[in-house]
């Protein structure tokens, strides 16, 4: 049988970083797409490959990567090209590591492959248990811990090393899902989660489709429609994965939210898996509630269901480390302790960057004003973002973590619709120079909304990205209208204390808040 | 069980092997020359300790490599956040040099076509995803790694069918072996997608002749297959016949600009060549765009540490480095071979005659007690529990004759190597009656001097097949 497959010729994807946000994969399963006919050699060759590989499920075909490509082109400098594109796409941490750099600089040994001044060079080299280094992972079971208030406890003996948590996220895909099986998701979510956990496991992921009507939260009845539908589709439901906190909305999960995940799986019988990747990144007066710390509340620590939460983590947000491939999974179930370890020899953590992790993250003192520091500057640059916007006369929901704001531009849309977000996206892009992401990338039911990354540039960059927004806005009509009158009322609603709730800016009919 | 996928819950992964038994054991029980002097010698692991001295004085004299610098100014936060699929430049163009130096610069390496991945474990695996689908075939010469069971099966749901070889002729591939092995995995009602071997092999220690890599090219090329080349043990190559690899085949053929050179992929590592197994380095080199492509997607899931690539980047860039490093492994490996086939002959073992690796094949048919597998697994298990060696039974390597086992020599000190045989040899003597053993040693000697490359010398004292070439 032929498989007709776009071709994936060489894009002109970005040399400076990965592609984490950037797939746009509508399909819902990994395989052919659009047809066009191809030469018979093409076609003969096409045979010759497996159909992940003449699939585009890696999802990185999209439109969407034109951001990228004009950024690469044309990428913004504050010296040498002030007019460039400024890269808002991004969402890395670059606010702390001045804080690194000067614990590497008072901790020589620990880049140098040294311990007390030994050379432990020939141990490093040769280590590569998939066991993982014992004092990295005890490290990092304690870092986990620090984070969510030293309230839970991690066993360092059900942590899984992986490179990253892309592999970690694929590598739980392999153990809990057979091809064909779907994981539940709240929208909207990471566009990478189409590759990780569908590309090569043939897994299905199902939305549960969260609206701005109440600040996108995950009801119920959300639940339970994304379960029956895929149920219509045929699909066994092996679980649902959430990403607390968010990414894209930069909100943690409020107790509700995961009370109602642990009672949903709790009667399907099914996993959760819960990616705390950023919980590192949480800023706001509210305290990171983790999935641990629900069980732990509820007291189901040794049931049944205990077994069935997962948690992933990695060092690439809160300590800005994309580069070193650090993930973790956590699991309370043995056999999937196993297996992941056994899966993890096809992403090892490097040895080298294990032993200097542990060094660092074994420093208690380094732990404890790190994670201070850097919740500081993260909701000061947050702040900055949703002033700067505010004046633009753009709101954003609510948020208290992450690298990013999702913010409303639905008064900026020609229409309704996910073409007229597409197209405000490439005016966006091409017109004022700023690449940010449309909802759409990320899955959102609803067009208009955009997340916008405040972590990854310094504060003057940010600050001009600002005013080139300001001066787009009003000079498109209903910019000039809105921003006048909506700044006064933005200032008058942001006194009431409203958690998570869009603040709309409507001229247009719109479906009354419900809470 | 039904909340777990069937690949968590099965043992594809292969690693419930009775096998284990002998790594248990070391676990328990590791030599050490002061702390544990009859502990059990671990001979089981291909691991290369011969020349870290060599890259411990470059990082001595080169400490920016490691401390995240680059003439004196600090990268580190262009490496914290360098996690580009695509490679760091610098290091995707030291790896195409050092594999160029290690075919002594007789085919280039295009650093374009080249993706990283962590280590060769994840290179083959992500070759299985972007070559075949669930239920394809690979067919690999038996015997082969244990752990491309794991490695080319587990996840992806391809099978290996084997390419039976034979001690008649040293282990070598034949045309007709090939075509069994594709006839085979036809009644089995599988479709072939390619064909991987291990050049230099692993277990064999030999490297891959002219003559078997033009049948090998030929094959696929009738067959529209692929071609995986593991070159992994490229740089361990210490006597000749030198280093073949498939790439010069395909130059000096003049394939390089037909069908077939898209079909032909080869994988590297630096596990073994310079020891680093812990730093998680390995490499797919392909022609065919495609597969670069997808590959490099696919390396999202196990990418090298951006503090690693930088390190080796440097390292492997400094020419004078790789040179001198290349010729001294060399030097050390072939001393230490000798070492370890002095001593085997010693006690009246012979092993196939080898060129490169990191062990030896060693035929311990004649201490059988039948040829068969169970007396395989016997002698095994006497040789970990009583002589306390670690060495690997064939049959995990998947071999089809009884009796021959892998036995590594650059893992341990030559202090222990020599412990070691002295065990076996005592073993040995122990087992049959002193005067065979030397007089076998006589033969032995003798047979050498006749210059028969790669023919198993047998030591049979049972009826065995005459050998054929």
């Amino acid at each position: 049988m032929f498989l007709l497959a776009s071709p994936t010729t060489s894009h002109s994807i970005p040399t400076k970083t990965l592609i984490q946000d950037l797939s746009l994969s509508f399909s819902l399963s990994p395989h052919y797409s659009s047809l066009r006919p191809k030469s018979l050699d093409f076609k003969k060759k096409m045979k010759q490959l497996s159909t992940k590989v003449t699939s585009n499920g890696h999802g990185q075909d999209s439109s969407y990567f034109l951001g990228w490509e004009e950024y690469e082109k044309n990428p913004y400098d504050e010296i040498k090209n002030p007019n460039g594109m400024i890269q808002m796409g991004l969402a890395e941490n670059q606010l702390c590591f001045d804080l690194i750099e000067s614990w590497l600089a008072k901790n020589p040994d620990a880049a140098s492959l040294k311990r007390n001044g030994q050379s432990i060079f020939r141990e490093l080299a040769l280590f590569q248990d998939y066991h993982g280094m014992p004092e990295f992972k005890k490290a990092m079971a304690e870092f986990m811990e620090e984070i969510r208030g030293n309230r839970v406890t991690f066993d360092p003996k059900k942590i899984v090393l992986a490179a990253g948590s892309t592999s970690a996220n694929e590598t739980l895909m392999f153990c809990l899902a057979e091809p064909g099986d779907a994981f539940l998701l709240p929208t909207p979510y990471y566009p990478g989660f189409d590759r990780d956990l569908k590309w090569r496991t043939g897994a299905e992921i199902v939305p549960i489709h969260c609206s701005s009507s109440n600040g996108f939260q995950i009801t119920e009845s959300a639940l339970q429609q994304a379960y029956q539908q895929a149920q219509k589709l045929d699909l066994k439901v092996k679980g649902v994965l959430v990403t607390n906190p968010s990414n894209p909305l930069g909100t943690a999960l409020t107790r509700r939210e995961l009370n109602l995940l642990v009672d949903f799986i709790t009667s399907k019988n099914i996993h959760l898996i819960s990616d705390e990747i950023y919980s590192g990144t949480m800023f706001g007066f509210e305290q990171f509630i983790s999935v641990m710390d629900v069980l732990k509340d509820k007291k189901l620590e040794n049931t049944d269901v205990s077994k069935r939460v997962h948690v992933v983590y990695s060092l690439s947000k809160d300590l800005g480390l994309p580069g070193f491939r650090v993930g973790a999974i956590y699991s309370n179930d043995e056999m999937i302790v196993s297996a992941a370890t056994k899966m993890s020899s096809f992403g090892l953590v490097s040895s080298q960057t294990q032993y200097l992790l542990s060094a660092l993250l074994s420093d208690k003192k380094f732990t404890s004003q790190y994670l201070e520091e850097n919740q500081k500057r993260l909701k000061s640059r947050q702040k900055r973002l949703v002033s700067g916007l505010e004046s633009a006369g753009i709101t954003c929901l609510r948020s208290n973590a992450g690298l990013f704001c999702w913010v409303d531009m639905r008064h900026l849309l020609d229409t309704n619709t996910f073409e007229a977000e597409l197209d405000l996206w490439k005016k966006i892009v091409y017109n004022v120079k700023l690449n940010i992401s449309p909802g759409s990338s990320c899955h959102c039911t609803e067009p208009g909304w955009f997340r916008v990354c405040f972590a990854n540039m310094s504060e003057d960059t940010l600050d001009l990205a600002l005013k080139r927004l300001k001066t787009f806005v009003e000079s498109t009509d209903c910019g000039r209208m809105i921003s006048r009158s909506s700044h006064e009322r933005l200032k008058s609603l942001r006194k009431k204390t409203v958690s998570n709730w869009v603040f709309r800016v409507s001229w247009s009919d719109r479906v009354p808040d419900e809470r | 069980m039904g909340l777990l996928s069937r690949k968590a819950t099965c043992n594809t992964h292969g690693q419930d092997s009775s096998y284990f038994l002998g790594w248990e054991e070391y676990e328990k029980n590791p030599y050490d020359e002061i702390k544990n002097p009859d502990g059990i010698i671990q001979m089981g692991l291909a691991e290369n300790q011969l020349s870290f001295d060599l890259i411990e004085s470059w990082l001595d004299k080169n400490p920016e490599a490691a401390n995240f610098k680059r003439e004196g100014q600090s990268i580190f936060r262009e490496l914290a956040l360098f996690q580009d699929y695509h490679g760091l430049p610098s290091f995707k163009n030291a790896m195409a040099d050092f594999m160029s130096e290690n075919r002594g610069n007789r085919v280039s390496f295009d650093p374009k076509k080249l993706v990283l991945t962590a280590g060769a474990t994840s290179a083959n695996e992500t070759l299985m995803f972007c070559l075949a689908n669930h239920g394809d075939a690979f067919l690999l010469p038996t015997p082969y790694y244990p752990g491309f069971d794991r490695d080319l099966k587990w996840r992806t749901g391809v099978e290996i069918v084997p390419i039976q070889c034979t001690s008649a002729n040293g282990f070598r591939i034949t045309k007709s072996a090939l075509e069994e092995a594709y006839e085979l995995a036809q009644k089995l009602n599988l479709k072939v997608k390619g064909v991987l071997i291990t050049n230099p092999s692993n277990p064999l220690g030999t490297t891959s002749t002219r003559t078997e890599l033009n049948h090998l090219v030929d094959f696929v090329t009738r067959k529209n297959i692929h071609l995986i080349s593991d070159e992994i043990y490229s740089g361990t190559v210490f006597t000749s016949p030198g280093f073949i690899s498939v790439m010069e085949v395909l130059k000096e053929k003049k394939l390089e600009h037909t069908d077939v050179f898209k079909r032909v992929h080869i994988v590297y590592s630096l596990s073994k060549d310079l020891g680093l197994p812990g730093f998680r380095v390995g490499v797919i080199y392909s022609n065919d765009d495609i597969v670069v492509a997808a590959a490099t997607k696919m390396s999202s899931f196990g990418l090298i540490s951006s503090q690693t690539q930088y390190l080796l980047s440097a390292l492997l860039s400094d020419k004078n480095f790789t040179k001198n490093y290349l010729k001294e492994n060399q030097i050390r490996l072939k001393n230490r071979h000798k070492k370890l086939l002095a001593g085997l002959e010693a006690a009246g073992i012979d092993c196939l005659k080898s060129n490169a690796g990191l062990f030896c094949w060693v035929d311990m048919r004649h201490l059988l007690r039948s040829n068969t597998f169970e007396a395989e697994i016997e002698l095994w298990k006497k040789i970990v529990y009583e002589v306390k060696l670690n060495i690997s039974p064939g049959s995990s390597c998947h071999c089809n004759e009884p009796g021959w086992f892998r036995v590594c020599f650059a893992n341990m000190s030559e202090q222990t190597l020599k412990v070691a045989l002295n065990r076996l040899k005592m073993f040995v003597d122990g087992q049959s009656s002193t005067t065979r053993s030397q007089s076998e040693h006589q033969r032995l000697k003798s047979l050498r001097k006749m210059k028969v490359s790669n023919w198993v010398f047998r030591l049979s004292f049972q009826d065995r097949e005459p050998e054929e070439r």
